[in-house]
This record gives structure tokens, C-alpha cells and sequence, in this order.
């Protein structure tokens, strides 16, 4: 009798701050589900930054212009960087870096489906910093105010990186729309490949979006995917104007009454395919990451060899 | 002999910044230039190699540091050549060939595993870090706040590369082995870092004064990491007279196919 008082007390003590738009933090207790489902979208978060620098990566050698190759290289080094951040959030839910990371390697673990594509042309560099780091912050600023500590202070210094690279992706397009013939023919082809897979990032219309009532109530997700998506579309038509560009929707119009863009129906079916592994790269990319892993086991293991060595010593002194 | 013009300041100095000054580098310090700056590139080149492959993330984030450093002082060095003769970064970068590189050949070797890179890493720092210290006393402006700004950012590098020799010198035998093996295959590049290259004394530094601080700070590193002095022959070398090794051509092709494809076009 007594242990169901004290956990009735930290769950009204868990709703209250949930209630009051305070954070929860590490050592707060907190419902096991609501543990979890932070761990699987920290971690999935996480694992997505780190693939996500393999389509990116692709063009880090043959940048055509060295300006452009520091900036991709300083964004990929950003998405490392993310990655870290991420998994140091995760892991003070009490899930270790190492068990997050092998999930990723030995495809247990999601990562956006959107990195499953592949870039084959330089204006790619391009529509994945507009579209798919555009919907990325459309997705992520809301998740500043998270009600999971650690997360939303991680999301705040990420949101600021991101929108530095969703101004370069811009920049690239609209460089190569002021260009040659063959720039601008890139530059379209490219943003026609992304569109879709961009506004799909927002996952499933809401009424097949199971798991998302909870996390709205637990304040780990802060509007829904559609509201998200409509956000995004918004923002995009009069940058696409700037650049020159017509989105691939012939549906795309203004709508007076709603004060929105409305937008055409999107094909599901090509996001279930990828989301299901049947996609462009998506065994490309979990084996480019193991493998670079299983190559760098013994620099690993040396390091921690060196480090138990270096810490034996003071154990012996102490 | 360089008239001592107005200071160039060290902590805002960029390839931009020097292109927006339009200062003109002298041809004796152009060329000079050009070799530097070939040598920061074709390395930046190949760390970027790492990036997405390293054995962690950390290294994902360390490696790319420094190739964006190095590319950095690349980027600046070959602008500053570049006003000798009217063209840009981007001219001298994409459309030479490669017996127009004048990088030395240890910057443009394959990265090998990861005990090789810390090898050449460690190698190139030094030199580096020499390098850029004496040089930010140059008589050339320009050269002398490139090489000060650069030298601040060398000495992390040489950081890195200084614990990760120790770390793999003295972790497991399999990595002692490899580190071992790293040294060896980088120390026959060694020797031409220290060739003399005929540019202009005031305005340069002589290699061969920085070949007595490489030798009385490397080997004794290499001891402490439990490792031997590579005893190789030198190679015969010639980057900076346009000679290569096989690695460079595969490199350059890769690098330039993208610009080349769209002569004249702007990114």
C-alpha cells in the first residue's frame, strides 16, 4: 500500500511540471513509456545525423569551388557534431552510447528514411540544405521546448546550426539559378527529386499517426504532422519564388479562406517502400557505418588499453 | 628585398579578405606561395577522405577540423599566389594539371589506415607548426599573418596526432604494429619537406633550419610511444618541381571533374 502512495505522489509530481511547462530532468522520476519513447526518438534523431552525413559526404571531395567544399565540409562535421550531442541526451535516460550505436549498425534502429536517397548531382547539396534541413527545423524548433531537459537544451544549440545550413542549401540553388543552362537543369531536377521526400519527413497524415496523441500529452511532441507540413509548404513558396523555381505540384495554390497553401496528395506509398528498407541506399548506408566501425575496433580498443594503463598507477596509489 | 608595407591582421585575415584588398603578391613570393598552398590543399584533400569513415565519431569531428583548417590556409595562400598572375582560388585549385601541382609528395600520399594518417599527421605538423612560426616573421606582409593565424591552429593538430601516437604506440600489440608500420611507410617523405626550394630569403623560411627542430622534436616522441626510427631510404621527391607519385593524379581528377565539366561557371 504504502509503494503505490509514493508512485501515485511522483506521478502527480511528473504531470504537474508536465502541466506547467516546466522541464523534467535526469534524476526526476518519470514513467517508464515515457522513458523510452525519449530514447527511441533521441536515438533515431541521433542516428539520422550520423547517416546523414553520407549523402552529404558524397560531394565533400568533388565541391566544385573550395568555398563550397569548407562550407559542406564544416556541415557534415556539424551533423557528427549533432550526432554527439544527441546521444550524450539519450544516454542520461540511462541507455549507453555504445548499445544506441549498435542498434544503428546492425539496422535495429531507424534513422529518417529521407537519408535512403541518393545525390547524384552537385544541386543535391543544395535541395537536401533547403528542403530537407528546412523541414528539418520546421520539425526541431518546436522541440526546443521539450519537456525533456537535456533534449531540448541539445535541440536549441542544433536549431541555430540548422538554420545556418538551410541558408547555404538556398544559396547553392540560387547560385546555380543565376547560372549556366546546365546549372539551372540541375538545380530543378534536383529540387523535383526532394520535394516530396521533404514534406514526407513530417511522417504520416495525423489520422494514421498512432503514437503521436501520447507525445503530445507528455509535451515531447509539440504539434502535429500535418500542422508541421502545412508550416513548412508556407514556407517554402515564396522562397521558391526568390530562387525561380516551380515546386513539382500542380495542386499547389493559395487558399484565401484558410490563409494557407493547399497542396496536393502525396504518394505513400513510396515512403512505406523506403521506411520498409526498399529504398535507394538504405543498406549502403548502415554498411558504410559498420564497416567504419568493425575498421576502427582495434583503434578503439588501443585507446582504451592506453587509458586503463595511464589510469592503473593512481588506482595502485590511492 | 619587400618594402615593409602596412600590417596585415592575422585574426581576420581570409582568403576574402585578401581578395578584397587586392593586394599583388610579388612572383618570387607568388610561387612560394603556390607550394604552400598546394601542400595545405591536397592534404585537406585527402583528411576529407576520413570524414563519415573515421574509427569514431569523434574522429569523424577531429579529422574534419583539421582538413577545414588546412583548407583554410590552402584557400588563403593560393589567393594571395593567385594575384601575382590575376587568377583565383579556384583557378589555380581546379584547372592545373597535375605536373603544375608543386605540392611536396608526402601531403598527397593515400591516408592508409588510421595509424598511417596520425603518422603522416604527426610528421606534417611539426613541420607545419616550425614552419608557420618562423614564418609569421616574414617580410612579406600578407605571408607573415597567413602563417601567424595558421600557426595557432597547427599546434592543436599537433596535439591530436601526439596523443594518438601514444595511445596506438603504446595501446595493444596490433596497434603498436600498425603504428610502427604507419611511421614507416610516411618516413620516406620526410626527407623532402627539408629541400631547399630557392625562394627568396627574407621572405621565406629555409627548410633546412627547420630540418634541426624536427630532429630534436620528433624522435623523441616516437621513443616515448615505445616506437623505433623509421631507417628507410628517402624518395627522390620533386613536388615542388611538378614531379608526383601516382597518388596525385586519381586525387586531382576526383577534385576537379565537377568544375571542369562547367568551365566558367559560378557556385
Amino acid at each position: 500500500m504504502p509503494e503505490a502512495q509514493t508512485t501515485s505522489a511522483e506521478e502527480r509530481e511528473f504531470q504537474r511540471l508536465i502541466d506547467a511547462d516546466q522541464r523534467i530532468e535526469p534524476r526526476d522520476w518519470m514513467p517508464e513509456a515515457y522513458r523510452k519513447t525519449l530514447v527511441r526518438q533521441i536515438s533515431q534523431h541521433a542516428h539520422s545525423e550520423i547517416i546523414g552525413m553520407q549523402p552529404e559526404g558524397n560531394w565533400i571531395s568533388r565541391a566544385p569551388s573550395l568555398k563550397r567544399k569548407a562550407i559542406l565540409m564544416a556541415k557534415v562535421q556539424d551533423e557528427a557534431g549533432h550526432g554527439l550531442y544527441l546521444y550524450s541526451a539519450a544516454q542520461t535516460l540511462g541507455t549507453d552510447r555504445d548499445t544506441m550505436f549498435d542498434q544503428l549498425i546492425t539496422g535495429k534502429a531507424r534513422y529518417s528514411s529521407i537519408f535512403s536517397y541518393l545525390t547524384p548531382t552537385w544541386a543535391d547539396m543544395g535541395s537536401i540544405g533547403w528542403l530537407v534541413d528546412g523541414a528539418a527545423i520546421c520539425n526541431q524548433v518546436p522541440l526546443c521546448r521539450v519537456s525533456y531537459g537535456p533534449y531540448g537544451r541539445a535541440m536549441t544549440r542544433i536549431c541555430k546550426e540548422e538554420s545556418f545550413h538551410q541558408r547555404q542549401g538556398f544559396e547553392i540553388l540560387l547560385q546555380l539559378m543565376r547560372g549556366s543552362a546546365a546549372q539551372q537543369r540541375m538545380a530543378k531536377e534536383s529540387v523535383d527529386r526532394w520535394y516530396a521526400p521533404a514534406l514526407m519527413m513530417f511522417g504520416p497524415p495525423d489520422d494514421e499517426s498512432p503514437n503521436s496523441r501520447q507525445s503530445m500529452d507528455w509535451k515531447i511532441k509539440r504539434f502535429s504532422n500535418d500542422d508541421l507540413r502545412q508550416r513548412f509548404v508556407d514556407m517554402l513558396v515564396p522562397q521558391a519564388e526568390v530562387l525561380g523555381i516551380t515546386l513539382p505540384d500542380p495542386d499547389l495554390r493559395w487558399n484565401e479562406e484558410r490563409g494557407h497553401y493547399d497542396f496536393g496528395e502525396l504518394d505513400w506509398s513510396e515512403f512505406h517502400e523506403v521506411l520498409a528498407g526498399r529504398g535507394q541506399a538504405n543498406s549502403v548506408r548502415v554498411s558504410r557505418r559498420r564497416r567504419a566501425h568493425e575498421d576502427g575496433a582495434w583503434v578503439r580498443e588501443a585507446a582504451r588499453a592506453y587509458a586503463d594503463a595511464q589510469a592503473a598507477p593512481e588506482r595502485i596509489a590511492s | 628585398m619587400i618594402p615593409k608595407t602596412k600590417n596585415v591582421n592575422p585574426a581576420t585575415v581570409t582568403a576574402e579578405s585578401i581578395a578584397k584588398s587586392a593586394v599583388v603578391a610579388p612572383a618570387g613570393v607568388a610561387s612560394y606561395a603556390l607550394g604552400l598552398g598546394d601542400d595545405a590543399l591536397i592534404l585537406a584533400q585527402r583528411l576529407g577522405e576520413w570524414i563519415a569513415s573515421a574509427p569514431e565519431l569523434e574522429e569523424d569531428v577531429a579529422l574534419a577540423n583539421i582538413a577545414l583548417d588546412l583548407l583554410g590556409h590552402a584557400r588563403s595562400l593560393l589567393t594571395y599566389a593567385g594575384s601575382a598572375t590575376g587568377v583565383t582560388e579556384d583557378d589555380l585549385a581546379y584547372f592545373r594539371d597535375e605536373p603544375e601541382f608543386t605540392n611536396r609528395q608526402i601531403f598527397e600520399q593515400p591516408n592508409g589506415d588510421f595509424a598511417q594518417t596520425i603518422a603522416r599527421q604527426l610528421v606534417v605538423s611539426v613541420y607545419f607548426a616550425e614552419l608557420y612560426r618562423a614564418l609569421s616573421g616574414s617580410a612579406d606582409p600578407t605571408l607573415a599573418a597567413i602563417a601567424a593565424k595558421a600557426s595557432k591552429e597547427v599546434d592543436y593538430h599537433f596535439d591530436h596526432s601526439y596523443q594518438w601516437l601514444l595511445r596506438l604506440g603504446l595501446g595493444t600489440e596490433l596497434s603498436h604494429e600498425r603504428m610502427q608500420r604507419g611511421l614507416d611507410a610516411v618516413w620516406p617523405f620526410v626527407d623532402e619537406l627539408f629541400r631547399a626550394d630557392g625562394a627568396q630569403a627574407d621572405v621565406a623560411v629555409d627548410p633546412a633550419r627547420l630540418r634541426a627542430r624536427f630532429d630534436s622534436t620528433v624522435p623523441p616522441l616516437i621513443e616515448e610511444a615505445g616506437l623505433t626510427i623509421p631507417t628507410v631510404q628517402p624518395a627522390r621527391g620533386g613536388g615542388r618541381q611538378g614531379v608526383h607519385s601516382e597518388a596525385l593524379g586519381p586525387l586531382l581528377a576526383e577534385m576537379q571533374v565537377l568544375a571542369r565539366a562547367h568551365p566558367g561557371a559560378k557556385w
